[in-house]
């Protein structure tokens, strides 16, 4: 009886479960003409769930297994805001005919992974988080071989599948050293413990490659451009962004709690990997044709900023990890929408095809120009205060040079930008996007995503939510 | 929050807003015109307020101040304040803004579009020089750079692609820089305030200051074309539309020189006191190097673009000297060579709709074909070359007597060869005056071209009256700047 009790207290996952039944009943009851109120049901039920469970709380079950900080709970609430965002985006993709009847199939998958992300997010111990691990990847490989008819939608997901086993399999590993080691899984028993020695080294490098494959960091990043192109346009969205947020704040959990004793070893690490991260990121993003491509690189480099924060302070860095990963989700679900509707209306996906685009769709170029703005860090849109708020993180801890780097690049991930930019506004083309009108989904959500671009920087009250979570 | 200096921010905003909902051609100039006039008003206003403030006794290093608190962790705050050197800034900009819309009066296609982009320029401009939170500071200075990749790349001339992108990635490297060296001082200072006037009675430590000095002024120096990174200026503005050229020449590249003097130097002494000498090189290469390339090119623009590199490596080589009176020269050579390159953009801009060429070897005798646009085209040459009577020569003039007083046998050197720019603009002008507004008129088909209408003449007449009067009464400039330039210069004189 008091486990149960245990249970009733992990509201967020319990919500989303219960999401996830309705829509598993709906599945099942509706018939094939009513599927499409599929949609508005899951964002509604979605919207409940993130509502009810706003108020960050703290939870420790299961003797310590099971910890939501505050901090983890507030991420919960965005990572589900960006599944949200997904969802809205999702409709003309999944009310075509060739994919309408797995309506169901796609919301059942996606909120799996998304419970996964919660435990993964939430764990406190490695077996725990190696099933949210998993929970999170597994029905992901499914949700990128959606489009199964089209040949680079299997491929992609072989590619993300393969690579997800392998770097499983290394994290275990390095989980299996690090409980001989120390004899205990739970993060709390072994931080004080671990030394520094060799055996540790290795444990850790093994779950920092692990998690590093989630994050498409360099070296790991090589599935990224080949899935991100074959996958769905939304699910590229969600790995992109959802995906990315939630292993990154697990990355940063594991290196503060369980490796804090190690800090200076593992930053030397992580400020390497963030400069080739963000290097590599950019340049091959400059040369990129297709937009879902070019994402996928824009992305691998934005992984690096996020890195950054993980150089900081606990509360500094955390809170600054936190704050970028809204920041990102929201700009990069707006370029994903656009993406995604121009995708659907016209079937083109080139960076040429955009040529032209203001002239015919002025609106659409507009909200892809801030959130691409916010992306390269100009103000006044947010992703200028995300981007600062990080590197002000690393720099508190003394590391100049690996903030310096990382600066210099932003000029190179503005010339790519810009090269998008200059395609919608400057470019002319004989063969624009003809002008579309798109539906109300998806309008909601790029109008989410543009209030978040434009609101979340200059209203500072976010930031500053999450650095008063993580203090008290 | 009342604040009269808030307003500098909000009514570009309220002009943004009017544009996007204006339907009409007749709507959109309703409402630059307004809001420019408005701007122009206020910050004459300002200025008058200012200087009476002033004679009151109120010796306060800043004024009209208010902070409130923005993202607390990092005591950032939205703090607003002026002093001389920034409200003779925001004159300067209220007036080519004010000019640069009468400028554009006829431009085509996306007017709506290119007026809005035009205002949010405006916006970061203002906002930079009204505020002293090291953090809002920066990002007007961010928000001022990306309108003009837009304003380049949509409605400027000629390699416009290749024009925006290198001045947009060039300045962005600049304000990479920039950011890095405004953490050191955060940080460096102890973490406790953005606070300008708070950061200067902090010491930073001398390594940090000896380390991201150079990082910092190199930055700012980026956006005041310093030299080897001028680069940018003259295919920018080559390419840029005319009220943008205008724009940019006449208070953009101020907010590098601007920056330089009321961040790297006056926060960061130590560093200045290292590296000052290696700038100074830079600077004077700046100044002669950009007079001698004026007198190669045959294109209008860029013989004012190159111009404008030597005139604003004055600006920097001035505020590298370290006097006093160097320092206000230098702050009046920002307010004089902003009126003039904007007067000579916007002539050369109206020249170029009528001839389509801005190649001087194809023009001739355009003095007799229309005499209004070539006088006034005179006017501001002789004062670029620092005719006594104009803006250029009280502000020269008080540069290069500050300048000497300067004993130490190095500073004198450069003092000396940066002078021999004077002769140099000379010639450029004179050549340039002589070759394409006198002698006979070569192509047959610019008889048919008519004079300036009335909105370039508005436009044009402002600014000669705004030089002339510079020129005439420039000990209003000078006061008012001096009292403020000694606060900093006190700093890293000691």
């Amino acid at each position: 009886m008091e486990n149960l009790t245990q249970f009733f207290q992990m509201r967020q996952e319990l919500g989303l479960i219960v999401v996830f039944l309705i829509m598993f009943i709906c599945d099942l009851l509706l018939p094939e003409n009513h599927r499409k109120l599929m949609h508005p049901i899951a964002c509604i039920l979605l919207v409940v769930q993130m509502l009810v469970t706003i108020v960050p709380t703290d939870i420790n079950l299961f003797g310590g297994m099971y910890h939501s900080t505050p901090i983890a709970s507030a991420l919960k609430t965005i990572l589900s805001f960006g599944t949200l965002l997904a969802f809205l985006q999702c409709t003309d993709w999944l009310n075509r005919e060739d994919s309408k009847h797995k309506i169901g199939e796609f919301y059942s998958l996606s909120l799996s992974t998304l419970i996964g992300m919660y435990f993964m997010i939430s764990a406190n111990h490695f077996l725990l988080f190696f099933l949210g691990l998993e929970l999170a990847t597994v029905p992901m490989a499914c949700l990128i071989a959606f489009d199964k008819y089209k040949e680079h939608s299997g491929e992609a997901a072989a590619k993300f599948i393969l690579y997800a086993l392998f770097s499983s399999g290394i994290f275990l590993y390095g989980v299996s050293l690090l409980y001989g080691a120390v004899g205990s899984l739970y993060f709390d028993d072994i931080a004080p413990l671990l030394h520094g020695c060799e055996l540790q080294i290795l444990a850790m490098v093994f779950i920092f490659a692990g998690l590093a494959f989630k994050l498409s960091l360099v070296p790991f990043h090589l599935w990224t451009a080949d899935t991100y192109q074959g996958a769905p346009t939304v699910v590229g969205g969600m790995l992109s962004a959802v995906s990315k947020g939630a292993a990154a704040f697990a990355l940063m959990t594991i290196l503060v709690k369980v490796f804090g004793n190690m800090v200076e070893l593992s930053s030397t690490m992580l400020s390497i990997i963030i400069v080739v991260t963000i290097t590599v990121g950019n340049l091959f993003a400059i040369r990129q044709q297709n937009m879902k491509r070019f994402m996928a690189f824009s992305s691998i480099s934005q992984a690096g900023y996020i890195l950054l924060a993980m150089l900081g302070n606990p509360t500094q860095g955390t809170a600054s990890l936190v704050y970028y990963i809204v920041v990102y989700i929201v700009a990069n679900m707006a370029v994903f929408g656009i993406i995604n509707a121009i995708e659907q209306k016209t079937g083109r996906v080139l960076r040429e095809d955009y040529k032209g685009l203001y002239a015919t769709n002025p609106k659409l170029a507009l909200v892809m120009t801030l959130a691409l703005f916010s992306l390269a860090g100009i103000p006044p849109f947010a992703g200028f205060f995300s981007k600062f708020l990080v590197f002000a993180a690393a720099f508190n801890q003394g590391f100049y040079l690996v903030v310096l780097l990382a600066l210099l690049n932003t000029v190179i991930s503005l010339y790519y930008y810009l090269l998008v930019v200059k395609a919608m506004f400057i470019d002319s083309s004989e063969n624009p996007i003809p002008t579309f009108k798109s539906n109300w989904f998806m309008r909601i959500s790029l109008l989410l995503s543009l209030g978040g671009i434009l609101a979340f920087g200059l209203v500072s009250c976010l930031y500053q939510t999450f650095n008063n979570l993580l203090i008290n | 929050m009342c604040n009269i200096l808030i307003l500098f921010v909000v009514i570009p905003l309220v002009m943004m807003l009017g544009l996007w909902a204006s339907r009409s051609l007749c709507q959109v100039k309703v409402v630059m015109v307004s809001g420019a006039s408005l701007l122009l008003a206020l910050s004459i206003y300002i200025v008058f307020n200012y200087i009476g403030l002033r004679n009151a006794g109120n010796d306060a290093e800043m004024l009209y101040t208010s902070s409130i608190m923005w993202y607390e962790p990092l005591n950032i705050c939205f703090s607003l304040g002026v002093d001389g050197i920034s409200v003779v800034m925001i004159l300067l900009s209220s007036i080519i803004v004010f000019t640069g819309v009468f400028a554009s009066w006829r431009l085509k296609p996306m007017t709506k579009e290119y007026f809005l982009w035009y205002t949010l320029l405006t916006v970061g401009v203002y906002g930079f020089f009204i505020s002293i939170d090291l953090f809002t500071m920066f990002m007007f200075y961010e928000v001022a750079l990306i309108p003009m990749f837009l304003l380049i790349g949509v409605w400027g001339s000629g390699r416009k692609e290749y024009s925006a992108m290198k001045l947009t990635l060039m300045l962005m490297g600049g304000s990479a820089l920039i950011l890095i060296g405004i953490l050191s001082i955060y940080y460096g200072a102890g973490a406790s305030t953005m606070n300008i006037t708070e950061l200067s009675q902090i010491e930073i430590p001398t390594n940090i200051q000896h380390t991201f000095f150079p990082l910092l002024f190199l930055g700012f120096g980026i956006l005041g074309a310093l030299f080897p990174f001028h680069t940018w200026s003259p295919d920018g503005h080559a390419s840029a539309p005319t009220a943008v050229s205008m724009l940019h020449a006449g208070v953009l590249m101020k907010l590098g020189g601007y920056g330089c003097f009321r961040i790297a130097m006056y926060l960061m002494p130590e560093g200045l006191a290292m590296w000052g000498e290696v700038f100074l090189i830079l600077t004077t290469i700046s100044v002669v190097y950009g007079a001698f390339s004026a007198c190669v090119q045959t294109d209008l623009k860029y013989i004012n673009a190159y111009s404008s590199v030597s005139h604003c490596g004055l600006v920097l080589f001035a505020l590298l000297m370290m006097t006093r009176t160097s320092c206000t020269g230098a702050i009046m050579q920002m307010l004089s060579h902003g009126l003039m390159t904007a007067l000579f953009f916007a002539l050369i801009g109206m020249m170029y709709g009528r001839t389509h060429t801005r190649d001087i070897r194809e023009m001739s005798g355009l003095m007799k074909i229309m005499p209004c646009l070539a006088v006034c085209y005179v006017i501001a040459g002789l004062a670029n070359l620092g005719l006594p009577g104009f803006s250029g020569f009280a502000a020269e003039m008080t540069i290069f007597v500050g300048s000497f007083e300067n004993t130490d046998t190095f500073h004198r050197v450069c003092t000396i060869i940066a002078t021999c720019s004077i002769v140099i603009t000379a010639v450029y002008i004179l050549r340039t005056v002589g070759k394409f507004l006198y002698g006979e008129v070569n192509n047959p088909e610019f008889l048919q071209l008519t004079d300036a209408s009335w909105d370039e003449k508005v436009a044009v007449f402002t600014l000669i009256v705004c030089v002339a009067g510079l020129g005439l009464a420039p000990l209003w400039a000078s006061d008012l700047i001096s009292t403020s330039v000694e606060p900093i210069i006190s700093q890293f004189i000691k």
